[in-house]
């Protein structure tokens, strides 16, 4: 006998996509603007996210969950801004998902923040496929790390909302081809925002933090209609 | 490397729909992989026989489709396929941000044997 075909037409990561949909609906509530930050490992999240907080935790209620196969390391120097910050361990996990954020963001009041920053493990493959609930996907780009980046993992770079280049104090050090970079980013995703960034030299900072505040009031636009 | 985690929810899901649609076994799984979804076809593959052990999926048959990107040309105003993810039409060279497919991870259809002894 043939075997019974039976049709489903769903996506496979539903599940994520489910939680992810809660989440954004729990976030929308609380007023909070959700940005998430993906790169390859050593690109500068941690260093941009902590220079994000350092700044925003006197005048702004900030808080940051940070996404690691293992320690709390990262955790730990966050913490040094003043601001909440929860480690997610995934253990073997390259990649963080819905569920580990929700789990992780339980019992925090949400309504109480006006930015919750999530750092994704380092990997360029996995997080893309992974729907956090976010407002703002940020890709990071090190001029360190070569300007084909987007062309060899462009599915991440065509999911994401922001493509920050950063540790732009090391562009001349580094040969780093900015023409190269912009047309790299935009063939992986021809509307792609870009912003050039130096944590230690403040280069770009002020151009970072106008993207956030833009992110929050457009936000809070949509939430009031 | 997600393949397990993704072959994982397949089978997860999978399970799930056979259930409800009453069968015991499933023979094969059809999926539609697009080309910009960040997941390898064999990757999956390997993964997914892998995961399908001690579940009624056991054995199944994997069937990928693998969709390649298309995109909407706003100067030719055309569909397009394109070769490689770069979001450009082929033929007039024109930026193309808006993508018509190749983001696609669906599981599409099973192959259930209802005369199958039931896994248990």
């Amino acid at each position: 006998m043939p075997p019974r075909i039976v049709e489903v037409r769903q996506a496979v990561l539903k599940k994520n996509d489910l939680v992810a949909r809660r989440l954004r609906r729990a976030f929308a509530d609380a007023g909070v603007c959700v940005v998430s930050l993906v790169s390859s490992p050593g690109a500068g999240k941690t260093a941009l996210l902590g220079e994000t907080l350092r700044r925003l935790t006197p005048t702004r209620r900030v808080a940051a969950l940070v996404g690691d196969l293992a320690t709390d390391h990262d955790a730990v120097r966050l913490r040094a801004s003043g601001a909440p910050v929860r480690q997610i361990t995934t253990g073997t996990v390259c990649h963080l998902d819905a569920e580990m954020v929700e789990r992780a963001a339980a019992g925090w009041d949400l309504g109480s923040l006006e930015f919750l920053f999530i750092e994704n493990v380092g990997n360029l493959v996995c997080p893309s496929s992974y729907d956090l609930g976010e407002d703002l996907r940020v890709v990071l780009l090190s001029v360190t790390e070569g300007e084909d980046k987007p062309e060899k993992y462009p599915t991440i770079f065509a999911t994401s909302d922001l493509a920050v280049i950063t540790k732009m104090d090391l562009a001349a050090a580094a040969g780093y081809d900015d023409a190269l970079a912009r047309r790299s980013l935009a063939d992986a995703r021809p509307d792609l925002e870009v912003l050039r960034v130096s944590v230690r030299s403040g280069l770009g900072m002020a151009d970072w933090f106008d993207r956030l505040n833009a992110a929050r009031a457009e936000k809070r636009a949509r939430i009031e209609v | 490397m997600h393949e397990l985690s993704i072959a994982l929810s397949v089978v997860e899901l999978a399970t799930e729909q056979a259930r409800e649609a009453g069968a015991s076994r499933v023979e094969a799984v059809h999926l539609r992989v697009g080309a910009l979804s960040g997941v390898v076809s064999d990757a999956l593959r390997f993964a997914f026989d892998v995961a399908c052990r001690d579940t009624p999926l056991a054995g199944a048959r994997l069937v990928i489709e693998e969709v390649p990107i298309a995109v909407f040309c706003p100067k030719c105003r055309a569909e397009r396929t394109l070769r490689a993810a770069r979001l450009r039409c082929p033929v007039c060279g024109t930026p193309t941000p808006e993508l018509v497919r190749g983001t696609e991870l669906e599981l599409t259809v099973l192959e259930v044997d209802d005369n199958a002894p039931a896994y248990r």
